[in-house]
Parts: structure tokens; C-alpha cells; sequence
């Protein structure tokens, strides 16, 4: 057809001239494509801009100010009565010897500031670095009486002030820190006394108290969350999919069964707090498991996902042709090994992705865990093993909850980080459940 | 097939699960006000650190929430302490009384101060007096013998001393302990030394309760904001606006002192002192209460409640009054009281 636009019909107009109507569509296409780029582009800046706010937020939490000094371990303070064991010895009372080693390093140096007085010099040492050093001579008594090098954290308003969240301005005004102290830890960091590191504590520490956000950590909230998890994946997965195969392969259709459907699909949208509830007035208060504990936000979260998985696998099932069964069936397969040998392998990838991304939405889940005793403040790591799953813990998104609501501003770059965490584990989870679907997927 | 082996382990996880619940509690499990979490959870760690007890779980929401799962009733699934910026209403006792937690052994920790306290760069509001806030704050105020709509929109309309400034005052929800002591010690107290309550009482014809009331009901016309979240809900709107002017506790004040600056309430500065001595007129008492039936039965609850009063913890240099606390003078008549489990009906 070489010769098109000579032989068109004459009064039609050429192929290659838009007429009037051909324009309106391909304007109607343009604008559609618009639109979609158009709500492409929000979606994408959204998603910035909240990453980019957490990260610039919460990336300084994973730093932190420490001090290292030389502490003596003086047997008279340590052993007060002298019959060898630490019976009397408390945070309070080591206190001061952590003070004295800081002072004695600073008066060494030389580097006081005019009228600076020996408690604020003190008061450049986190409150829980007492309990870091009593721990130290707890495990190791033998060194008592002799000198041991520490690495302990600096106070909160001194770590924001290496990450310049404290100025000299607003230390001029605030009440928990001094100008003087932000002075001599400029002092300190010359001398390497002072520098700031990557924080491992971050991950592993228990939470603290409102008095010393800068060690407070996620290591309850993670072996909360991870025990959860191993909760509602032992149960939630059998359970799911020994109920879809039944609903799917083997249940006649009938009102009764799609009664059953029905209600599943409306429980996959109750609001996840009703779980909650029923979680309280069952496992709590019925069947008398501990509150707090992971077992019980690990039912609760199970009930909450076993929709999600059953919906998943049922459309996994689906998915897989008929012929597969007609061909099993053919050959003189039994009902049950053309479901366990041919069906349910073919539909694993979709069913573990339903599977995963079930997990990662009860990850990210608060609102029943508060009715259960798990929003709170827990310092104890539950136990490894099996009666960990009994233990009081917290949830990674409760701690971020927790941390929003204290009032030293220390904590906000807390949960920030704590949310980088948890954002980790979501988009290692998704990356596992894609991993698994491309390494399995089979296309018919 | 891994199908059959998680089964298997799903019920062996079960059967674990139910032979471990009948295991006793080992920890402390405390809940209630989010006013007193802070200081529950400071003197949880440390008695974590410094005793062979595990340390107490704390849970906040609420001083109501928190006493109403107290009376739930005693054993192992319900809480030990229960945290309250109010004392118990007698409705909660018989409650408690009814599920048989009969007897309760109420603690005193300290006082918290109320402030009030806007943006350091803002408007200078230094100092005001409990009247100028009930004229800011009420919903009608009594004019040439009735009551009309509050008209001040403005802080200079109601006193030439205050910043010529937009009101807009950022206070504690209805849900909150808080809001009850800011209506009834500075609103009320304003009402009353404005002279507005006498002129409503005659409007009213003597009738005190409703006076009252008329006296406390907050305006809803936009100028005073209910927050019905925490303190950083407050500060955050606080950074947002000049204008405004936001109700904390001394102790979130004080741990924010580089952002707001605190007025004074009629002529007396919030600190732990003028708290303690009484000078400061906003200021609620803190509690906490004990189920005496879980004492010897919960490992270590009395040793913690003994610890939260102790004079290193809760005395005018510990670490909760470092955090914001107001010490309470008579320190040493609560220590002896949970020295010798003295309940609520035997102090009585």
C-alpha cells in the first residue's frame, strides 16, 4: 500500500490528518496520561518526602556520644562491709565514683572552665552508665581495686549537641544543660575523651526511662516483634491453608460454604483494634494467659491475619489451571495426592507471598496490642526459647508510639530511628516474598 | 511434607503455651495516668538495676483506665498498681470493693505543677492571673445582667498589661486529669476573683451548682483548642503558632525549656519549690495504688512501692524530682504507711 493517501476516498480525509473526532480521543488519551503521571507524581513525592523526613530525622539515632575514661574500681566504695560480695552496692553509690574519674580526667587535662562546678561536670554522664559499670563489676569482681578503661554514654543534651540539635543558644535558655558543659565537651572531644560512634545499643538495648534517652533501644521491642511473628507464621499459615484447600478443592458449593466465604472476606476489613478486644475478653480474661505477652499478641495478630492468608492462597489455588488436576485425576491420582503433589506446590509462590505480606502487615500493627498489655514500658528482654513467648515485651511500631509521646526532644530522633528499623524489616520482608514468587513462579 | 511438620510444631507450640501460663507472674505489672508513667517507668529501671526483681511493666492510659482494670479484680491476670493524677472516687472503690479488691493501700508520690507556657520567641506572655484566663477562656460571661458570648478575642481586650496578641490557648482535653485541675483551680478561681460569679449567682438566683458550672464551661468557638493527645501534641502546635499559649506539666516544661517560656500564674513562677511550698496555685497531687492481696503473692511489689518513696528516689534530690516532681513534704508518714500496709479504709 505504497500509495495510500492517493487512494483514499475522497471526502473521508487522509489517514494521516487527524480529523476532528480522532482528535478529541487522542486529547482525551493525552489528558488521561497526564492524570496518571499526575497521581504517579504524588504518590512519589508523598513517599519522599516522608522518607526523607524519617531519614533526616532518625539516621543520627544509629550515632552516639560516648566517653571514654579510666575508672577505678576502689574495693572500699564496691565492697562497703569488706566480706567480699557486692551485696550493698547500688547505682546510687557508684554514681559518684564515675563522676570523680570524669572530674580527675578533666582537672588532668586542664581544660575547666572557669566556676565550672564538679556536678555539672558530672552531670555530662548519662544516668545509665552507673548501671553499665555496675553490671561491669557485677561479672568481673576480680578486677576490684584496680583501674579499667570505660566506654560509657554521654548525657542526652551533650549527644544532641555533637548532633546539633543543643546549641549554645538554646542551652542558654535551657535548664538541663549549661553552656559551660557544652564548652568542655567541645574541650573533650579535642582531648578524645569524647567522640561520637556508631550505636549498636540502638538495636540492642531494652527501652529506658524519660531520664536517659540516649540509651534507649529496641531490643525488647525486636524480640517481641520477632516472637510475634514466629507465633503467627506456626499458626496462621496451617490453619489458612488447610482452610482454603478445604473451601477450594474439596467443600461442596453450597449456601453453607458460601456463608464461610462471605464472612471471611468481611473479616479481612474489621478494623484490626476489634481483634483486640476479643483477643482481651478470650486469651486475657477466658483462657488466663499472661498480658503483655508475645503469645497473646501472636494470636491476636494470627486471627487478624488468617483472612489475609486465606484469601491469598484461595486465589493462588485458583490460579492453577484445571488441566493440572484433570491430568493427576487422569492417571488415578486420589483427590488428596492431585491437591498435595501437583496443586499445592504449584501454588506455593502465591501462597507464601499472601503469606508474607500478611506477616508484614500484623508487623506493623499497634492498636490490638494495646488492649493486651503490650503497649508499655518493658526493660526486661523476654527470655530465649519457649518461655520467652510468655515473657512481657512491646512491639517495634509500639515503641515507636512510646517514644513519640516523651517529652525530652531526644526522643524524636528515637523514633524516627525507630522507624527506619522497622521500615528495614518490612522491605526485607517484601523483598523475601518477591524473591520467593520469581524463584518459583511457573507461567502455563 | 512441611505442611504436616507445621502443624505438628503449631500444637507442640500450644501445648507449651499452656503449660507455661500456669506459671506464676514474676514481674510487677503496673498501669494508668500517662502523667505518672515517666515517673514509674525512672524508678522501674532503677529498681530493676539495683534489686533481684525483675523490672515492673508499666503501662500508661490513663488514670480512669488504669483504676478501672485495678478493679477488675485480684490474681495473677489482673494489674498490682494502678497510677492515678487524681484520688479514687468512691464509685471506683465500690466498684473495686464489688470485684473484691477490698483492700487498696493508696500512695502519695509528690505533686505536679501545671504551667502554662508559649514560644520563646512569641508574644511576651509572662505573667498572668487565673481571672484574665477565665475571661479568655469561658464561654459566656455576665454583662449588664445577663450572659452573653465570651467577645474577647484579643489578650490586650481583657487587660492592657497582657500582648496585644490573638487568644489562642491550646488546653487539655475532657478526658484528661489535667483539665479538671485547670478548670477547677484556674477558671473557677477566675471566675470567682473577677467578681463574674457573684454576678452570675444573681442571674442564676442563688443557684451555686449551676454558677459553677456556668463559671467552668469552656468556650468551643475556635479560641480555646482541646488536645486530646500528649504534651507533644501541644508543643507541636505551640512551634506552629506564635499566638499560642499551651497547658503542661512542669515537668514535660521542664524538660522543654529551650522551646517555651512559662508564665507566671498570679505572681508566682512555677518551680519544685514554689510548688512545694504552696505559693504556685496549679498543682495536683500524684498516686499510685497498691492491691494488698498481691502483696508476698507478686515478688517484689512491696519492695518496689517502698523503693518508689524512698527518699533517694522520691525525695527533693532524686532523679524524680530532678525529672519534674514535686517532693512531698510528708514523705516519711507514706513510707511508714506501706511499711505497714495501711489500706484506705484503715487510715481512714
Amino acid at each position: 500500500m505504497t500509495d495510500a493517501t492517493a487512494g483514499a476516498p475522497a471526502g473521508k480525509g487522509s489517514l494521516l490528518e487527524e480529523d476532528k473526532r480522532t482528535k478529541r480521543r487522542n486529547a482525551a488519551e493525552a489528558r488521561f496520561k497526564a492524570y496518571g503521571l499526575g497521581a504517579i507524581g504524588i504518590a512519589v513525592t508523598a513517599l519522599l518526602l516522608l522518607l526523607g523526613s524519617i531519614l533526616l530525622n532518625g539516621l543520627s539515632s544509629f550515632q552516639q556520644a560516648f566517653i571514654t575514661i579510666e575508672i577505678p574500681l576502689p574495693a572500699d566504695a564496691l565492697d562497703q562491709d569488706g566480706d567480699g560480695a557486692l551485696d550493698r552496692v547500688t547505682t546510687f553509690t557508684v554514681k559518684p565514683i564515675l563522676e570523680q574519674a570524669l572530674i580527675a580526667r578533666v582537672d588532668e587535662l586542664n581544660i575547666r572552665p572557669v566556676d565550672m562546678s564538679d556536678s555539672d561536670i558530672g552531670g555530662i554522664i548519662s544516668g545509665e552508665a552507673p548501671a553499665t559499670f555496675l553490671d561491669f563489676v557485677r561479672n568481673n569482681e576480680d578486677l576490684i581495686g584496680e583501674n579499667a578503661e570505660f566506654n560509657i554514654l554521654a548525657n542526652g543534651r551533650i549527644d544532641g549537641f555533637l548532633k546539633g540539635r543543643v546549641s549554645m543558644e538554646s542551652a542558654a535558655r535551657d535548664s538541663n544543660v549549661t553552656q559551660d558543659q557544652l564548652i568542655l565537651t567541645n574541650q573533650l572531644i579535642e582531648n578524645d575523651v569524647i567522640e561520637q560512634r556508631f550505636n549498636w545499643d540502638f538495636i540492642t538495648n531494652p527501652d529506658a526511662s524519660e531520664n536517659r534517652p540516649e540509651a534507649a533501644g529496641l531490643g525488647v521491642a525486636i524480640l517481641g516483634s520477632l516472637y510475634m511473628m514466629i507465633v503467627v507464621l506456626v499458626l496462621a499459615l496451617p490453619v489458612g491453608v488447610a482452610a482454603s484447600i478445604y473451601l477450594e478443592e474439596f467443600a461442596p458449593k453450597n449456601r453453607f460454604t458460601d456463608i464461610i466465604e462471605v464472612n471471611i472476606a468481611n473479616l479481612a476489613a474489621v478494623p484490626s483494634i476489634v481483634y483486640g478486644i476479643l483477643g482481651l475478653a478470650i486469651f486475657i480474661n477466658f483462657a488466663g494467659l499472661p498480658q503483655s505477652s508475645p503469645l497473646v499478641g501472636g494470636l491476636v495478630l494470627t486471627l487478624m491475619t488468617l483472612p489475609t492468608i486465606i484469601i491469598a492462597t484461595r486465589a493462588a489455588l485458583k490460579s492453577v489451571p484445571p488441566s493440572i488436576r484433570d491430568a493427576a485425576l487422569g492417571v488415578g491420582a486420589s483427590k488428596m495426592q492431585t491437591v498435595f503433589h501437583h496443586v499445592l506446590p504449584l501454588a506455593a509462590p502465591g501462597i507464601l507471598t499472601g503469606t508474607i505480606i500478611g506477616l508484614a502487615q500484623a508487623l506493623g500493627e499497634t492498636a490490638p496490642l494495646l488492649l493486651i498489655g503490650m503497649v508499655a514500658f518493658v526493660r526486661d528482654y523476654p527470655e530465649l526459647g519457649l518461655e520467652g513467648f510468655t515473657d512481657p515485651a512491646t512491639a517495634l511500631p509500639v515503641q515507636v508510639y512510646n517514644f513519640t509521646q516523651r517529652a525530652d526532644p531526644a526522643f524524636v530522633e528515637r523514633a524516627s530511628g525507630a522507624i527506619i528499623t522497622l521500615l528495614v524489616f518490612l522491605v526485607f520482608m517484601n523483598a523475601v516474598a518477591i524473591f520467593l514468587r520469581r524463584r518459583f513462579e511457573r507461567r502455563w | 511434607m512441611s505442611f504436616t511438620k507445621l502443624t505438628v510444631s503449631s500444637l507442640a507450640i500450644m501445648a507449651c503455651a499452656a503449660a507455661a501460663s500456669a506459671q506464676s507472674r514474676e514481674n510487677v505489672q503496673v498501669a494508668g495516668s500517662s502523667t505518672v508513667l515517666p515517673y514509674a517507668s525512672i524508678v522501674a529501671e532503677a529498681f530493676g538495676e539495683n534489686f533481684d526483681f525483675p523490672t515492673p511493666v508499666v503501662e500508661s492510659g490513663g488514670s480512669s483506665a488504669g483504676l478501672k482494670r485495678f478493679c477488675e479484680g485480684v490474681g495473677e491476670n489482673t494489674i498490682d498498681i494502678a497510677n492515678a493524677s487524681r484520688p479514687i472516687r468512691e464509685g471506683e472503690i465500690e466498684a473495686c470493693a464489688a470485684a473484691g479488691v477490698t483492700d487498696i493501700i493508696e500512695v502519695r508520690i509528690g505533686y505536679d505543677g501545671i504551667v502554662f507556657a508559649s514560644q520563646t520567641d512569641g508574644p511576651a506572655f509572662t505573667e498572668f492571673q487565673p481571672e484574665q484566663w477565665y475571661r479568655a477562656m469561658a464561654a459566656e460571661i455576665p454583662q449588664d445582667g445577663a450572659m452573653v458570648a465570651n467577645p474577647n478575642s484579643n489578650w490586650s481586650d481583657i487587660d492592657d498589661s497582657l500582648p496585644d496578641a490573638e487568644i489562642i490557648a491550646f488546653i487539655p482535653g475532657t478526658k484528661h486529669g489535667t483539665r479538671e485541675v485547670f478548670e477547677e483551680q484556674v477558671i473557677l478561681q477566675g471566675c470567682e476573683d473577677s467578681g463574674a460569679m457573684e454576678q452570675i449567682m444573681e442571674i442564676n438566683g442563688g443557684d451555686e451548682d449551676a454558677t459553677e458550672e456556668a463559671c467552668m464551661a469552656v468556650r468551643s468557638d475556635g479560641v480555646a483548642v482541646d488536645i486530646d493527645g500528649d504534651y507533644t501534641e501541644t508543643l507541636a502546635r505551640i512551634d506552629s503558632n506564635p499566638n499560642g499559649v499551651g497547658v503542661f506539666g512542669l515537668a514535660f516544661y521542664e524538660n522543654n525549656t529551650d522551646k517555651l517560656k512559662v508564665a507566671t500564674m498570679g505572681g508566682v513562677e512555677p518551680t519544685t519549690e514554689t510548688i512545694a511550698a504552696g505559693e504556685y496555685p496549679v498543682s495536683r497531687p500524684l498516686y499510685f495504688y497498691i492491691k494488698k492481696a498481691h502483696i508476698g503473692v507478686i515478688p517484689g511489689l512491696k519492695e518496689f512501692a517502698a523503693f518508689f518513696v524512698s527518699d533517694e528516689i522520691a525525695g527533693p534530690s532524686g532523679p524524680l524530682a530532678q525529672y519534674g516532681l514535686v517532693a512531698d513534704p510528708e514523705l516519711a508518714d507514706t513510707q511508714s504507711k506501706i511499711e505497714s500496709e495501711t489500706t484506705m479504709s484503715e487510715s481512714m
